[in-house]
């Protein structure tokens, strides 16, 4: 990795957030930032989930429960402290980064698909939780008041929408640090073949360990903002299953193997899923994730950017 | 007394992934979403021929074979030939299937619940002052401990179920003695999804079913089948029957919005101390 490709990244994410940043302060139409919201909020959960899921190869269905203890987290302190959002955003970080630690820690020792099992669990597990904890709402959920927003923005939605841009800008930057770094060597050592790693001295469980604590917090930071931003939580949507299955098709229809995957699958997909619920339905939407989801794993396992990468080899020379 | 009932009952819902996880280590987390397709079909099958849904159930198992087999084939083409079974692809795969079963039976049938009616539904028989049972809950009895006992000397006795258990303990070891391992698992596949049909049919005899009631049915499954031991028949019952009596002193204790917690919160206990089972190879 040379210097140069790091100050391209970097000049890139600048370029991103001061072009977000301009958008919200000169553009009218709301929609496009409400839109624009989610779709930033699964590029966090894509390359959060991509940590684990494509460096190291351990499934996490449970990406609704990090985003929905973030979320919770949020409301607790909003309702007992009226904290404002960068703690909230903090502290939800750090309390997904210990459950993705806790998590880690009882079920990593096993094969990938207890810890596939058991994040399911914890995801029933805290939802369960949350509907009879009657100070944070319980099953009806909760009401949040949304404060009047930070100058210069003159809209709430738009300021989360650059305060998603800067998460998102932070979460790719993470996941890219990973990748190139000695933490990502180790962890693809251990997705190819995780006894040779331990043979040959890559401190296996140690590294799942970071990569799991890291992908929680992620994902948790990315679900604080949910209050503020539907101004109303419940457990049925903040642990909503569809997180879950949005976070793992991204990565692997944009593909897993490098950071830019994930970011490509969740703007491809999220763009897509929000045309499809405006224009058809929500079913209908959740659907063409599953689809396409299966579509991929069966025909084209590297995702879209490994179609590139053959297309480039074949053509491109 | 209720907890023996449903504990029955969970092993019956069980006994496939058993099979499926336990024998053939498929990861079929899709499992539970086949169980609920099997009650839509006893739904319709029932509904349109005025068939008792038990026997809806059994006629449904030849069509649940095939998709089985179907399912196991396409599965072995795309994943376990070119050794990519392993991590990521296989579960994503189920994952995948699972959800576009739920997601395609809510299209289908709406949000709705869904249920069937017999005439032993909603009787129930008196043993005593207290202690009253729902016809219901004993036919599902009945019909799970038959199924699980049936599954267990097929295993046990016949020349297909030990060829199973041979796959299970040492793939290689099949093929060299000139027996195809994949027929063979394609078969045991098909079986456990045969399962699944007449899982199904007690699902929707049980109470009202809806399309995502997968989710926490992959809670219970997987629960009864790493409680077990994978692939234990025997030890299904008995994790079955822990299950369904753990769930039950819950619900009294702490009230019918636990209930899902209990099986998730076992299932993490086991994995934590003794990830091999109670009756584990």
């Amino acid at each position: 990795m040379t210097g140069r490709r790091h100050y391209g990244f970097w000049i890139a994410a600048a370029v991103a957030v001061a072009l977000a940043a301009t958008a919200a302060l000169t553009l009218r139409n709301e929609y496009y930032f409400f839109a624009g919201y989610i779709v930033l909020q699964f590029v966090i959960l894509a390359s959060a989930w991509n940590i684990l899921g494509g460096y190291c190869g351990y499934v996490n269905f449970g990406t609704g429960a990090f985003f929905g203890v973030g979320a919770y987290t949020a409301v607790l302190l909003i309702k007992s402290l009226e904290a404002p959002l960068p703690v909230q955003i903090a502290a939800a970080a750090l309390v997904g980064g210990a459950l993705g630690l806790g998590t880690g820690m009882l079920t990593l020792r096993l094969r990938g698909i207890f810890f596939s099992i058991a994040t399911v669990a914890v995801a029933i597990i805290l939802q369960t939780v949350v509907i009879n904890w009657r100070y944070l709402g319980g099953a009806t959920g909760v009401q949040i008041l949304k404060p009047a927003p930070l100058a210069p923005f003159d809209n709430y939605v738009k300021m989360l929408f650059v305060i998603a841009v800067v998460l998102a800008v932070a979460a790719v930057a993470i996941a890219r640090y990973i990748e190139t770094s000695w933490l990502g060597r180790g962890l693809r050592a251990i997705r190819d073949n995780e006894e040779a790693a331990e043979c040959t001295g890559v401190p296996t469980l140690k590294l799942k360990l970071i990569a799991c604590a890291v992908s929680g917090a992620l994902m948790s930071a990315a679900g604080a903002p949910l209050a503020m931003y539907q101004s109303f939580v419940e457990p049925a949507s903040a642990f909503d299953l569809n997180y879950s299955v949005s976070a793992l098709a991204m990565p692997i229809i944009g593909g897993t193997a490098h950071w830019i995957g994930p970011v490509i699958g969740a703007v491809l997909l999220g763009t897509v899923q929000q045309l499809v619920q405006v224009n058809i339905s929500s079913e209908y939407n959740v659907m063409v994730v599953g689809v396409l989801l299966v579509v991929f794993v069966v025909g084209a396992p590297e995702g879209i950017t490994g179609l590139a990468q053959k297309l480039w080899r074949r053509f491109g020379r | 007394m209720q907890g023996v009932l449903l504990g029955c009952f969970y092993a019956a819902v069980s006994i496939g992934l058993s099979v499926a996880f336990g024998l053939l280590d498929v990861p079929h987390i899709a499992h539970p979403a086949f169980v609920v397709l099997g009650s839509y079909g006893t739904w319709l099958v029932a509904g349109r021929y005025g068939w008792d849904p038990l026997v809806s159930g059994l006629a449904l198992t030849p069509v649940f074979f095939v998709i089985g087999v179907l399912v196991y084939r396409f599965y072995y083409e795309t994943f376990e030939k070119r050794g990519t079974d392993t991590g990521v692809r296989g579960l994503a795969f189920f994952f995948g299937v699972a959800f576009i079963i739920e997601v395609g039976l809510i299209i289908g049938f709406g949000v709705d619940q869904r249920l069937v009616d017999a005439p032993y539904i909603g009787k129930s028989l008196e043993l005593g002052e207290e202690l009253r049972v729902p016809m219901r809950m004993l036919v599902a009895f009945g019909t799970a401990l038959a199924l699980t006992v049936l599954l267990g000397l097929y295993l046990s006795r016949t020349f297909m179920g030990r060829a199973i258990k041979a796959v299970a303990q040492d793939e290689p070891a099949l093929r060299l003695m000139g027996a195809n391992p994949v027929r063979v698992k394609q078969w045991a596949f098909g079986i456990a999804t045969a399962v699944a049909a007449v899982a199904g049919a007690l699902l929707i005899i049980v109470g009202p079913v809806e399309p995502s009631m997968d989710r926490v049915y992959i809670g219970r499954t997987f629960c009864v089948v790493v409680l077990a031991g994978l692939g234990s028949m025997s030890g299904t019952l008995v994790a079955g029957l822990i299950l369904g009596i753990s769930e039950s002193i819950v619900l009294t204790l702490l009230g019918a919005s636990w209930a899902p917690a209990v099986s998730f919160g076992l299932l993490l206990l086991v994995l934590g101390v003794r990830p091999q089972g109670l009756f584990g190879r």
